[in-house]
């Protein structure tokens, strides 16, 4: 039998879970496996506390778990996250989808969340313990409720984002592509790239980002990363595409995503 | 600490109207719109936020009913195609529809209806490609959307008097 806890702050929510409880934030995947019967889930914890703020902290931009992408795309703050932050569904499911769900979202969703990868995400969890995006990723299912991601503001151009799909414009990814490049003395230098179906979770990619460390942004410049696209990557299998097909095509979709093609 | 395994009360604005009811643990608002509260009009389709015929609105912005659990609707207006008319005076969007053959078999309409009205409501004047973007959570089988597509332009241009009518 399934309950349903609803408490005044997430501190309380974080206490309430356990086995077999889900935290529900926008709905659009918890009441989706409530709607499948999905057994696994005996308890639904959900909070009233506010978690939407959108709020610039210095050079950085802090959301609150609990800001959907409407919100992310109508905040001043995160303008330049408003096309990883589109790429999520359709506007009923931008109304809704939050970014904390973002973050916990199986494959192959999780568009936004390649994106904050590259934008030197922070995760606060709800114990008020900090954890850098990528190692919450790798211990997702039990790392504790997230409270807010802190990203930075990119400079210039630096920010790139690229979603491929079969079906435009609300279509679920083949892959996704993030870019933060950097530069030092007009070269590029600790450049971050993320890529999001193409793994269990959304992740960087070490081999390409040290095969662009001091490259140009040119066709023969960015050569080398193009032939480290996928390595040490095993693309998952999927009804959309094979693990083969996410092989190949990666290349392709990077070389558009650094050259602005 | 709130922990219900019985019926939770939930009261609302439906369609102008105080709504309430008891809701089980875990039930959508689309289950209790269409077995609570006997409005048939959003439809139940996927289940999984695709398809987009359960789009209601909820303080104004559509929302897929299938998706939402009911309790969380606590204190909200929520508007359904049923709410549409008055009377025998059809939304014009409602008009703009059947006059220009925008729904076949009708499974989608509800949906589609939900989405035109929180655009038109927000954006009375749209372009072709924000009417497009306004319906992309709204999957049609039938009619190759051009129809739809057309009867929102349609019902954008109409007399305001009833495309700018809220419920």
């Amino acid at each position: 039998m399934l309950e349903v806890v609803t408490v005044p702050t997430l501190t309380e929510a974080a206490a309430a879970m356990g086995p077999g409880a889900r935290f529900l934030g926008g709905g659009t995947l918890i009441m989706r496996a409530v709607n499948y019967s999905d057994q696994s889930m005996t308890r639904i914890v959900r909070t009233t506390e506010q978690m939407n703020e959108i709020r610039a902290e210095g050079a950085r931009v802090r959301i609150g778990a609990g800001a959907t992408m409407s919100e992310i795309l109508a905040a001043r703050e995160t303008d330049f996250l408003a096309t990883a932050a589109r790429a999520v569904g359709g506007p009923q499911v931008r109304n809704q989808a939050t970014v904390g769900g973002n973050l916990l979202a199986p494959h192959p969703y999780g568009d936004l969340t390649v994106a904050l990868l590259v934008l030197d995400g922070v995760v606060h969890l709800a114990n008020g313990q900090d954890m850098g995006l990528g190692q919450f990723l790798a211990a997702r299912e039990n790392a504790g409720l997230v409270a807010a991601v802190s990203i930075v503001r990119p400079m210039g151009d630096a920010f790139r984002f690229r979603k491929v799909s079969r079906v435009k414009p609300k279509g679920v990814s083949v892959l996704s592509m993030a870019a933060h490049l950097s530069r030092s003395a007009g070269r590029l230098s600790g450049v971050r790239i993320a890529y999001g179906a193409m793994a269990a979770t959304p992740v960087r990619v070490p081999a390409v980002e040290q095969a662009l460390e001091g490259a140009d942004l040119t066709p023969q410049g960015i050569a080398p990363a193009l032939a480290a696209a996928t390595d040490g990557l095993a693309p998952p299998d999927d009804a959309l595409a094979s693990s083969w097909y996410r092989r190949e095509v990666a290349p392709v979709h990077l070389r558009r995503l650094l050259l602005g093609e | 600490m709130a922990t219900t395994t019985t019926k939770t009360p939930v009261t609302f604005t439906l369609n102008g109207a105080e709504a309430a009811t008891f809701v089980d643990p875990g039930a959508n608002l689309l289950e209790v719109l269409r077995r609570n509260l006997g409005d048939l009009s959003p439809k139940y389709g996927c289940g999984q936020g695709t398809c987009g015929t359960c789009t209601v609105m909820i303080n104004g912005q559509p929302r897929l009913s299938c998706l939402t659990l009911a309790e969380t609707v606590e204190g909200s207006h929520v508007e359904t195609t049923a709410g549409l008319a008055h009377g025998p005076d059809l939304h014009a969007l409602q008009q703009a529809f059947i006059d220009g053959f925008a729904a076949q078999c009708g499974f989608c309409t509800p949906g589609m209806l939900m989405s035109a009205k929180a655009l038109l409501d927000r954006n009375p004047n749209p372009t072709r490609e924000e009417v497009v973007d306004a319906i992309s959570g709204n999957l049609c089988r039938c009619t190759g959307y051009e129809p739809i597509v057309e009867a929102i332009l349609t019902a954008a241009r109409a007399p305001r008097r009833s495309a700018g009518r809220s419920v």
